[in-house]
């Protein structure tokens, strides 16, 4: 790498500010009342399913919509009125979005060239972004003449080289093959450390968002629903959206009411019954996750200070790692995960079973 | 309104002065042509009686119907060349296949005027063909005959309209539909009639009806046939001999713009359904299968006659251009140069004059049609897509009837500073003229050439610092270039060889471009030698700028990355 150049050359990285912001199109009212704080240097994420608004919130801070109510802070700098071309925000397009008619280099220098920088400094500037991104030996390609990952790699050397104020990534994973993703991301995660740069990335991929960002929002119908660090949002999920939408859930919708001490937790069939420590009162539901549950077949002695619950397995998956049941209790289908290792014959379907949840780790929910 | 001129100024004052342009050159004189159809010529006033007066004169009843006869019958004959042609090029492998694409673009390098008399040459009842069959049968056809001679001419010209959008609709058939269809049990000539045709139905309407259109609103091909009964040829000859006064040349106009709507308006419709007949995910087209010999020789014989009628005009006029003398002879008598030379030495003014007017013409319209889809696809203002809606309205207007109008709008504004020389016949007013006719073809392929640019490589241009006029000229317009060009050749090319409207403008010999000089050239036989010499200029320009630019265009897309090897 070319030692002269140092490409974390700004300032001490600065932090975006959304507040209140109300965004329609036309009748659609596609983000209602966001208020986000994304810290100075933070790899932040907007996790939800398509459609939910992340993709428009994005677009908002880089200056390609713009919202009817709120503001848009980047440091302290209210970009509300600016153009896109003054906002010194970067971003990486989910079509990597290269010019077809320039080469590698010129694409990478455009940002550059418009900045006005002398034509002295633009050359190792460009060769530095893209000796980052291992990409150097291809400056005089075209764009069609890369593979995906190469276009990728461009394409973030093209927006990290202007050295922006934040980084913006939309879905920039979504169209490379499953290994080429995980070491994108890793790639990513790496870069970011290194330039310190505030980033915030688009996807509708947990794992994605999970194995990337030090924190997550997660989106639904243009409202956040819960921000927090991955393991937060999974393990203490502030809704049943979030806790259905990051990993695999068990919900049963039930009724917690006092009983002698404590609090006890039925499910409307009365099939479920869990005690729990403290929980909301009333109609509530509640929420386990499949590695939660430990499965035996029935008739076999039950471990001490757990419930116990008696079933039938109904399905079973084969997934790798686990053997992932589903196991009828009642009207219910709970999925239970069990470790595979070598050698070890799975229940078949119609066996009975009992099922034994830790009371601890069941998190109960408002419905 | 205001908000957005305020936000964007410049934006607003391109599309305002492209309104105005189109206002005066397009929609003024053209509502002057209907305005003046429906007018009491005395009082002023609004009347039917121009219209009662035309159809209650028999040589208009007449000619009404001989146009609406021949462009019926120029559908027919050309949906029997092209039908085949597509025919085999779907159903089967078959070698010819080249063949048949090149007959379908050949013809459409010329306009049929320019071979009506090299047809009236070989087909005509002293013509190489009639004097054979003679020779040796006895018989004489009367293929050229009055109306005949039009239907021929048009027909062999126009066909591959219905060839090109025959063949698209069975080619972007889903092989999938014909094999679910095999699947269920329905095969051979009940398949085709219950699944193919259907899918393949609108784009054969659409060719139809274009052809229709052409063939009904032609006035050069009759003119030079010397058939006058149609309406264009009374139009064109009221006004040239009564004078801009008369409103029967009117009331034909509007007759011709109706008409040509109400083709246009088919042809929508017939495509409008078109979706269910493309290629989804999986095999594209028609299953092949080789041809057994037997129908491999009777498939080669139709080619090959199809080909040589095609090629009819193209080898009349070749000879013609190089012949002495050819009259009562099955050749000329013998061959020469002097033609050629006598355009250059004579008259170079018909070639310079279309060089500059087709050139100007077509700048005109690639910067008229990527302003205007950029506005269109790129912009927010109000009433863009109706700016779209007017330029693409020329389509749908016959020149002759653009010429009438500005004759008619423009006969009484002079230039200033050029001595009472009248816009109308001023040779401006041409280029003019011929850039809002041809605006339609380049304002298609400056929207198509736009569509296809991602807007994410506008929007990083701007996010890595570039405004929208800087993202426009470094990102754009590199991109839209290949589109732009061949806009530019469309316009271009058509406009070379446009002669209804040049036939009302142009003034003075001098100001003449080609098709101007071909028609002037084939009044005398004296003059079909040097006039068919124009005409093979006009086909060589024509067909080379279109290899051309089609070359450059197909490498550009490919080293862009725009368009894959197949």
């Amino acid at each position: 790498m070319n030692q002269n150049v140092n490409l974390a050359g700004h300032g001490s990285p600065v932090g975006v500010d959304i507040k209140g912001v109300n965004l329609s199109f036309g009748s659609t009212h596609v983000l209602k009342g966001i208020d986000l704080q994304i810290k100075p240097g933070e790899f932040f994420a907007f996790l939800g399913p398509s459609g939910c608004g992340k993709t428009t919130l994005l677009r908002l801070i880089a200056g390609f919509e713009s919202c009817q109510s709120g503001e848009v802070l980047i440091g302290d700098r209210d970009v509300a009125h600016l153009p896109p071309w003054r906002r010194d925000v970067g971003m990486v397009f989910q079509s990597y979005a290269l010019w077809p008619h320039m080469t590698v280099r010129r694409n990478v220098a455009f940002g550059l060239e418009e900045r006005k920088f002398p034509r002295a400094e633009i050359g190792p500037r460009v060769e530095a972004a893209l000796d980052l991104v291992g990409l150097l030996e291809l400056a005089e390609r075209r764009p069609s003449q890369l593979s995906g990952g190469q276009q990728q790699r461009v394409a973030l050397a093209r927006t990290i080289v202007v050295e922006p104020q934040v980084l913006l990534l939309d879905e920039p994973l979504s169209n490379l093959d499953a290994k080429l993703r995980i070491q994108m991301r890793r790639e990513l995660r790496l870069l970011q450390r290194k330039l310190s740069l505030t980033t915030i990335f688009v996807t509708h991929d947990q794992e994605e968002a999970n194995t990337t960002s030090d924190r997550i929002a997660v989106i639904e119908q243009g409202i956040i629903q819960q921000v927090g660090s991955p393991m937060e949002l999974y393990d203490q999920p502030a809704n049943l959206f979030v806790a259905n939408f990051l990993g695999v859930a068990n919900v049963v919708a039930g009724t917690v009411s006092q009983e002698g001490d404590g609090l006890s937790f039925r499910s409307d069939d009365g099939a479920v019954t869990v005690a729990l420590s403290a929980a909301g009162q009333g109609p509530r539901s509640i929420v386990f996750r499949p590695q939660n549950l430990t499965i035996q077949p029935a008739g076999q002695p039950a471990p001490e200070g757990l419930t116990e619950l008696a079933g039938k397995v109904s399905h079973m998956e084969f997934l790798g790692s686990v053997v992932r049941y589903q196991v009828t209790v009642g009207p219910h289908f709970l999925l239970v995960d069990s470790a595979h290792q070598k050698g070890v014959v799975p229940m078949e379907e119609g066996t009975d079973v009992n099922l034994f949840i830790n009371n601890e780790l069941v998190i109960d929910l408002p419905n | 309104m205001i908000s957005e001129i305020r936000k964007h100024p410049g934006q607003m004052a391109v599309m305002v002065l492209i309104t105005l342009f189109l206002l005066a050159f397009l929609v003024v004189p053209v509502v002057q042509v209907v305005f003046v159809a429906f007018m009491d010529a005395t009082t002023g006033g609004f009347t039917l009686l121009n219209f009662k007066d035309f159809f209650s004169t028999a040589l208009f009843r007449e000619s009404f119907w001989n146009s609406i006869y021949v462009g019926g019958m120029s559908v027919l004959l050309a949906s029997a060349f092209a039908m085949p042609l597509a025919y085999f090029t779907s159903r089967f492998e078959f070698r010819g296949g080249v063949i048949i694409q090149g007959l379908g673009i050949i013809p459409l390098i010329m306009p049929p005027f320019v071979g009506a008399v090299a047809m009236m040459m070989i087909f005509g009842r002293n013509g190489s063909i009639n004097l054979l069959l003679e020779e040796f049968l006895g018989i004489n056809i009367p293929f050229m005959e009055g109306l005949n001679g039009v239907i021929l001419v048009e027909s062999v010209h126009y066909f591959p309209f219905i060839l090109i959008n025959l063949s698209a609709a069975l080619q972007n058939i889903d092989r999938a539909m014909e094999e679910s269809a095999q699947n269920l049990g329905c095969s051979g000539m009940r398949l085709y009639r219950r699944i193919v045709l259907p899918l393949a139905m609108p784009g054969y309407v659409a060719g139809a009806s274009l052809v229709f259109l052409k063939v009904f609103d032609d006035l050069g091909t009759p003119l030079l046939l010397n058939v006058n009964n149609m309406l264009a040829p009374q139009a064109y000859l009221r006004i040239a001999s009564i004078g801009i006064n008369d409103p029967m040349g009117y009331v034909i106009s509007v007759i011709l713009v109706v008409i040509a709507m109400a083709s246009m308006w088919l042809a929508f419709l017939a495509l409008k359904g078109k979706d269910y007949a493309t290629v989804q995910k999986g095999g594209g087209g028609l299953a092949k299968r080789r041809m057994r010999p037997i129908e491999m020789f009777f498939a080669w014989i139709i080619v090959l006659i199809i080909m040589t009628l095609v090629l009819a005009p193209h080898i009349g006029l070749s000879m013609l251009s190089l012949g002495t003398i050819w009259s009562y002879s099955v050749l000329p008598d013998a061959f020469t140069l002097d033609h050629f030379r006598a355009i250059f030495s004579e008259t170079p003014e018909y070639m310079t004059n279309t060089v500059l007017y087709s050139a100007l013409a077509g700048g005109i319209d690639v910067i008229l049609g990527t302003a205007i889809a950029y506005i269109v696809l790129r912009t927010k203002l109000v009433g863009r897509q109706w700016l779209d809606y007017i330029a693409m309205s020329a389509v749908a207007i016959p020149g002759l009837v653009i010429g009438i109008g500005y004759l008619r709008t423009f006969f009484d504004v002079e230039v200033p500073g050029m001595d009472g020389q009248s816009f109308a016949t001023w040779w401006v007013a041409i280029v003019i003229a011929l850039a809002i006719r041809r605006l339609p073809y380049a304002l298609r392929a400056c929207s198509a050439a736009l569509t296809q640019v991602s807007v994410s490589l506008e929007e990083s241009a701007e996010n890595l610092g570039a405004n929208k006029l800087k993202t426009v000229y470094r990102i754009v317009i590199p991109l839209m270039a290949g589109g732009i060009l061949a806009g530019f050749v469309t316009s271009f090319a058509t406009a070379a060889v446009e002669l209804g409207m040049t036939l009302m403008l142009v003034s003075k010999n001098a100001d003449g471009p080609l098709a101007y000089g071909i028609y002037v050239y084939m009044q005398s036989a004296a003059g079909r030698g040097p006039g068919a010499a124009l005409g093979i200029f006009a086909v060589l320009v024509v067909g080379l700028c279109t290899f051309i630019s089609h070359v450059y265009v197909d490498r550009r897309q490919r080293a862009l990355g725009m368009k894959r090897d197949d």
